[in-house]
C-alpha cells in the first residue's frame, strides 16, 4: 500500500474503507478517493491504453482532463478516473483495450508506428473504390479505435436546471478567485463562487503553501451570507450578455451574472522527451494532489524536473512523503540559489543545473517508468515529476472574446479581454507568485464593483514581479520518436514537423491534418509545444502562430444534463376523460392528443368502418377542439382578412361562414380555415391545428406594418369544438333545447348562428368537411363536457357514434377534400390544387397575389386529382409513392386510404397537368418497385355533386 | 445567451423571441417587374452595418423593432413600430 499517514489525504476518510474493480480485479479505497488514486494507492498506476500504439498510460495531472485516464463504467463511457470518486461495488473497465488492460493484442501497434505516418487515414483509406472508406475501412478503424461503449440500457437518472441570478460570477476558487469573491461580497455584492473540486483552495489545497493563507480566506467568506458557493460545479461555457452553464452533478445552473471573474488558473505543460507518456511520469501538481488530497505516495525512488519553484517545492513535498529523491534537475542555468534550493540541498537532495532528461525507458512492455538519461548517464527511478512551464487556462477566457498572445520577452502565453463585463484574476492573469495571484483578485473585484456602481476605488493594475523570462524548452525529434506533444491523440515531435513539411503551416490546418488537441483533452497539455514546434518549422513566432480556437463546452458534458427533465409536452382537449372513457384509442397529433378510433386495438379496422358508415348513414360526432380558432374583431376586420385570404370578406353578410385560403407571399398555400362573420366589425376565424400557431403571429406581423384597426385575439384553447355530422344531425339538434332554428331554410349551409345549446353558449357554423349535413358547435372550453354529454344524449335514439382521427380522415379523403400540409408543399399553388374559385379576381391586392400571376404566366406543371385503385389489387401503393410519366417522375400520391363507402383504394396525387382530365390513365411505382396503371377520377368521389352536405 | 430588451416587457432571454427579419421596402406589387419582384422575395440584402429589424416576444406576441449591429451583434436599442411610422 502506498498510503501516507494523515494529516495527509484531506479528501478521504479512512474510517470507511470500500471496495470495487478495476478490469475484474477487486481494490479497496477510502470514501471521498477517486478511481485513480485509490488504485495508485494499491499499486496500479496503468489506467488504459492510448489511442494510436495501445501504449500503457496512466496518471498525468490528476486533475480530470487528461485522455489517458479515461474509464468505462457500466452504464457510463469516458469516465475521467481521476474526478470520479468510488463507490461500493463500483465495476471499472480500462478502455481502447483489445483483449487485457495488461495482455493488449494491439500493443504491436506500438512496432509498426513508422507504417502509420500523419494523416495516414487521408492517405491509406481513399481506395481501391469510391466507398472503399465507407464499406470496408470505417468499419474496420471503429472497432480498432474509439472509446468506451455506450450501454442503451443505462437506467434513466434524474437530471434537472435552475436559474441563477447574481451580481458577479467567480469562476475558480483557488487563492484569486477566493480573494476576488471575498472581497466583492464584503463589499455587498451578490456573489456566486464555483469551483470544479469538492474543497475551494486550489492549489492552496494541495500545493506546499502555508495553511493560515487558506484558513483565514475560508473564515472570511464563512462570514458571507451573499456569498454562494457551488463546489464541485463545472463553468462549461461563456455566452453573450454573461450567461453560463454551471454543471453541478446531474444538474444544471442557467446562470445569467452582470460580472464575471475568470480565475481558472494555469495548466501545467508536460516536458517533452523519448517515452514521455510512461506511468511514473507525471505533472508536479499530480504528485502533489496525490500526497495532500488522497495521501497516496506517487513512488518509491524519484527523479525530479524542475524549471520553476513549483518543482523545488514538490521535491521537498516529496521528501517529506517518504519518497526518496534521487536527483532534481534544473534545465536553467545556474544562477543565484534561493531558500528552496538551499533547504533541498541541506536534505542532500542532488541538483543537476543546465541538464534535462534527455530520455526515459519503462520496465517491461512499458509498463512503468524504469530509469531516465540525464547528461548522458542512466539514473533508475519509479518516479519523475515534471515542473517546466504552464499556460492559462485560456478555454473561458477565449470565448468570453480574450485574445491569446505570446509574450516573447517572459516567454509566456498571455490573455487580454476587450474592455466589459469580464475580467481575469490570478494565473490565468499571467500572475506566477501566490502574493500576487491573491492582490489579483481584490483588483479584478474593484473593477467589476465600480460598473456594479459600487463606490470602489479600482487600483491600477500592478506588473507583477515574476518578470524574469520562464524556462522554455528546446523542443527537437528523437531520432527513434515516441516523443508525444499530444498523449490523446499520440502525436509526436515529428509528425507535427511532417505536417508543416506538408505545407500545413497554419496552426487550424495542422490541427485538422494531425488531429493535434482534438482528443478529450483539447490541446490543454499539447498546444503550446504545438505552437513552439511549428513556429519553430515556419520561421515564425509563437505570437504569429496562436492557439486553434476554443468553443464550449469546456469539457465533457452528459447529454442528460442538456437534456433535463424528459417531460413530454402534451396538449389535452377538454373532452379527453370523455374520450377515456369511451374506450378511445388515443394518438398524438402533434402536441395534441387526440382518439384515433373508438374501441379495443383487436377490432380497430371494424370500428373504423362503422364509424365511416355511421357518418354517411345515421350520425356522427367529433371532436375538433384542436382546430386553431382566431377571433378577429374592429372596424378594419374585414379589409383585414381580405389583404390576408384570398377570397372577399369585406362584403361577406353578417351570418355567413366563407371558406378562407392563405398563401404565403412566394403565392404558396400555407393555410385554409373557414371565416364566420359574427358581427359587421367581428369575424370567427378556423386555422389547421398544426398552422395556428403561426397564422397568429403571421397577423400581428403584417398588422404591424399595415396598422389596421383590428384586435386578434388567439381562442385556441379557449374555445372547444363538436362536429355534428351525418344525415341525422339535424335531428339531434333539434331535439335538443335551444334558441336558434336548425331548419333548412333558417340555417343554410355556409352560414353560422350564436345562440344557446343545452344551456351553453354556441357559435355554430355549417360547413362540410366530411360531405354530409355538419353543424359544428363551438362553446367555451370549460363547458364543453357538459355539451358533449347533452349531444351525447339527444343523438342516442338516432344511433349517434362518436367518431376518431382516421374515420375523418376517410371521410374527408372520399370528399375530395385537401389537408394543409399533408396535400400540399411548399409550392402548392391554388391553380395546382384547382382552387381557382377560391382566389378573388376582383381584389386589388391579398398576399402572395402578384406572385400567383407571375408562377401562372411560367406554367402550370402538376395538379392534385383523385386516383381510384380497382377493386381487388394486390398491390396499393403508400403516401409519397411517386406518379411517373414516361419513366421519369412528375408527382407522388398525398393521401391513400380504403373507402368503405366506395370500395376501393382512393387517393388523391399530383399529377402530370396534362393527364388531369377525367379518364387519363396514370403510372404509380409502389413501394416494392411495382408499376401500377390507375385512372383520374373526379375530385370529389362521393357524392360529387354536394346534395348531401347542403340539405 | 443573449438579452434583448422587449419595449413592452423588459429584458428577457432571446430565446423567448423571434426574429422576422429587416424592415424592407416593400415594392408596390402592381408596378414591380417580374425580374425585380423575383428579387423581393429571394435576395436578402447582408451587407456589414447596422439593421433595423422586426422581432417578435412570442409569450406577448408583441411585434417591436430593434437597431443590430451585424458586426458585433449588438442591439443598439429597440422601440415599438409606432415610432418607425413616426420617423418615416
Amino acid at each position: 500500500m502506498n498510503r501516507l499517514p494523515a494529516p495527509l489525504g484531506s479528501r478521504i476518510d479512512r474510517s470507511r474503507p470500500i471496495r470495487f474493480s478495476f478490469e475484474g480485479k477487486s481494490f479497496e479505497g477510502y470514501e471521498g478517493d477517486s478511481i485513480a488514486s485509490a488504485l495508485a494507492a494499491s499499486g496500479q498506476w496503468v489506467l488504459s491504453r492510448s489511442f494510436k500504439y495501445h501504449r500503457p498510460r496512466g496518471i498525468l495531472s490528476m486533475t480530470g482532463a487528461d485522455a489517458n485516464a479515461l474509464v468505462q463504467l457500466p452504464s457510463e463511457p469516458n469516465t475521467a478516473a481521476e474526478r470520479t470518486p468510488i463507490s461500493e461495488g463500483l465495476r471499472v473497465c480500462a478502455q481502447n483495450v483489445n483483449g487485457s488492460l495488461e495482455r493488449d493484442r494491439d500493443a504491436v501497434m506500438d512496432r509498426f508506428g513508422r507504417f502509420l505516418p500523419v494523416g495516414f487515414y487521408y492517405r491509406t483509406f481513399m481506395g481501391p473504390r469510391r466507398d472503399s472508406w465507407l464499406k470496408f475501412w470505417e468499419p474496420m478503424i471503429r472497432r480498432k479505435a474509439g472509446l468506451g461503449v455506450v450501454d442503451t440500457k443505462a437506467p434513466h437518472r434524474h437530471f434537472d436546471k435552475t436559474n441563477l441570478h447574481c451580481d458577479l460570477l467567480v469562476v475558480g476558487a483557488g487563492p484569486a478567485g477566493l480573494s476576488a469573491a471575498i472581497a466583492a461580497a464584503e463589499a455587498g455584492a451578490d456573489v456566486i463562487l464555483c469551483d470544479e473540486n469538492p474543497e475551494i483552495g486550489g492549489s492552496l489545497s494541495y500545493g506546499r503553501y502555508d495553511p493560515a493563507v487558506l484558513f483565514g480566506l475560508t473564515s472570511r467568506l464563512e462570514a458571507l451570507p451573499n456569498l454562494r458557493l457551488l463546489t464541485g460545479t463545472v463553468c462549461n461555457g461563456w455566452y453573450e450578455d454573461n450567461w453560463l452553464p454551471l454543471i453541478e452533478g446531474d444538474r444544471l445552473h442557467r446562470t445569467r451574472a452582470r460580472e464575471v471573474i475568470l480565475a481558472t488558473g494555469a495548466i501545467e505543460q508536460p516536458a517533452v522527451f523519448r517515452n514521455n507518456d510512461l506511468p511514473g511520469i507525471m505533472l508536479s501538481g499530480a504528485a502533489q494532489r496525490l500526497i495532500r488530497h488522497y495521501g497516496v505516495r506517487p513512488g518509491q525512488s524519484a527523479v525530479v524536473l524542475a524549471a520553476n519553484d513549483d518543482g523545488y517545492r514538490t521535491a521537498l513535498d516529496l521528501l517529506d512523503a517518504g519518497v526518496s529523491v534521487v536527483e532534481l534537475v534544473d534545465p536553467r542555468s545556474a544562477g543565484e540559489a534561493g531558500p528552496l534550493e538551499a533547504e533541498l540541498r541541506g536534505r542532500s537532495v542532488a541538483i543537476r543545473k543546465d541538464a534535462t532528461i534527455e530520455v526515459a525507458e519503462g520496465r517491461a512492455g512499458n509498463r512503468h517508468l524504469a530509469r531516465v538519461r540525464i547528461g548522458g548517464s542512466w539514473i533508475a527511478c519509479d518516479l519523475l515529476t515534471v515542473s517546466i512551464g504552464q499556460t492559462p487556462a485560456w478555454q473561458l477566457p477565449c470565448q468570453a472574446g480574450g485574445k491569446v498572445g505570446y509574450d516573447a520577452g517572459t516567454q509566456m502565453m498571455t490573455i487580454t479581454l476587450p474592455q466589459g463585463p469580464v475580467h481575469l484574476a490570478g494565473a490565468v492573469a499571467g500572475t506566477d507568485e501566490l502574493q500576487d495571484a491573491i492582490a489579483s483578485g481584490p483588483r479584478a473585484a474593484a473593477t467589476a464593483l465600480s460598473r456594479l456602481g459600487h463606490a470602489a476605488t479600482v487600483e491600477p493594475p500592478v506588473t507583477p514581479k515574476a518578470a524574469r523570462p520562464r524556462y522554455v524548452q528546446k523542443i527537437v525529434a528523437d531520432p527513434k520518436g515516441r516523443d508525444f506533444v499530444d498523449f490523446d491523440e499520440d502525436l509526436q515531435v515529428k509528425d507535427l514537423q511532417n505536417a508543416t513539411k506538408d505545407g500545413y503551416r497554419e496552426i487550424e490546418l495542422v490541427k485538422r491534418f494531425t488531429t493535434v488537441g482534438m482528443g478529450p483533452s483539447q490541446g490543454r497539455h499539447s498546444a503550446l509545444a504545438t505552437a513552439r514546434i511549428v513556429a519553430e518549422a515556419t520561421g515564425r513566432t509563437v505570437g504569429e502562430i496562436g492557439i486553434t480556437t476554443a468553443r464550449p463546452p469546456v469539457g465533457p458534458e452528459t447529454l442528460g444534463v442538456l437534456a433535463g427533465h424528459q417531460e413530454v409536452l402534451e396538449r389535452r382537449t377538454a373532452l379527453h376523460a370523455r374520450h377515456i372513457a369511451l374506450n378511445a384509442a388515443m394518438k398524438p397529433v402533434g402536441a395534441w392528443w387526440r382518439p384515433y378510433y373508438y374501441g379495443d386495438a383487436n377490432s380497430a379496422q371494424e370500428a373504423i368502418r362503422e364509424e365511416i358508415l355511421a357518418v354517411r348513414q345515421g350520425v356522427g360526432l367529433l371532436d375538433v377542439s384542436t382546430l386553431g380558432k382566431l377571433e378577429i374583431r374592429g372596424p378594419d376586420a374585414g379589409e383585414f382578412l381580405d389583404r390576408l385570404y384570398t377570397m372577399a370578406h369585406a362584403n361577406q353578410p353578417v351570418g355567413r361562414v366563407r371558406y378562407c385560403l392563405m398563401l404565403n407571399e412566394m403565392g404558396s398555400v400555407i393555410d385554409d380555415g373557414v371565416a364566420y362573420r359574427i358581427a359587421e366589425d367581428q369575424f370567427y376565424v378556423t386555422a389547421t391545428t398544426g398552422a395556428v400557431a403561426r397564422v397568429y403571429a403571421d397577423m400581428l406581423f403584417w398588422n404591424a406594418e399595415w396598422r389596421l384597426k383590428v384586435d386578434v385575439l388567439n381562442l385556441t384553447g379557449a374555445f372547444s369544438g363538436l362536429n355534428v355530422t351525418g344525415p341525422k344531425a339535424r335531428m339531434v339538434l333539434q331535439a335538443l333545447d335551444s334558441d336558434i332554428d336548425f331548419s333548412r331554410d333558417a340555417f343554410p349551409y355556409l352560414s353560422g348562428r350564436d345562440g344557446m345549446v343545452a344551456g351553453v353558449p354556441v357559435r355554430v357554423m355549417r360547413i362540410g368537411f366530411t360531405g354530409e349535413l355538419s353543424y359544428e358547435l363551438h362553446c367555451p372550453s370549460s363547458l364543453a363536457p357538459s355539451l358533449w354529454d347533452a349531444v351525447m344524449a339527444a343523438g342516442r335514439p338516432h344511433g349517434l357514434r362518436p367518431y376518431g382521427l382516421e374515420a375523418s380522415r376517410i371521410l374527408r379523403l372520399e370528399k375530395g377534400h385537401i389537408l394543409i400540409g399533408q396535400d400540399t408543399d411548399a409550392i402548392t399553388t391554388p391553380d395546382e390544387l384547382g382552387f381557382g374559385w377560391a382566389v378573388s379576381k376582383k381584389k386589388p391586392f391579398f398576399v402572395g397575389k402578384r406572385s400567383i400571376e407571375m408562377r401562372a404566366r411560367l406554367g402550370q406543371t402538376r395538379k392534385l386529382v383523385g386516383l381510384k385503385f380497382p377493386a381487388g389489387s394486390r398491390n396499393i401503393p403508400g403516401e409519397s409513392c411517386l406518379v411517373l410519366r414516361g419513366g421519369a417522375p412528375v408527382g407522388q400520391i398525398t393521401s391513400i386510404g380504403y373507402s368503405p363507402s366506395l370500395e376501393a383504394h382512393i387517393a388523391l396525387a399530383y399529377v402530370h397537368v396534362d393527364d388531369q382530365a377525367e379518364g387519363s390513365r396514370v403510372t404509380v411505382k409502389c413501394r416494392d418497385g411495382e408499376l401500377l396503371e390507375a385512372p383520374v377520377v373526379a375530385h370529389a368521389f362521393f357524392d360529387p355533386t354536394n346534395a348531401r352536405q347542403e340539405m | 445567451m443573449k438579452l434583448l430588451t422587449c419595449p413592452m416587457n423588459g429584458p428577457r432571454n432571446i430565446d423567448e423571441f423571434q426574429s422576422f427579419g429587416p424592415v424592407r421596402a416593400r415594392p408596390d406589387p402592381n408596378g414591380t417587374a417580374d425580374r425585380e419582384w423575383s428579387r423581393h422575395l429571394f435576395r436578402a440584402e447582408n451587407r456589414k452595418g447596422i439593421v433595423v429589424e422586426w422581432w417578435r416576444h412570442v409569450p406577448s406576441n408583441y411585434f417591436f423593432l430593434a437597431e443590430r449591429d451585424l458586426v458585433s451583434n449588438e442591439i443598439i436599442r429597440t422601440f415599438d413600430a409606432s415610432q418607425l411610422r413616426e420617423r418615416a
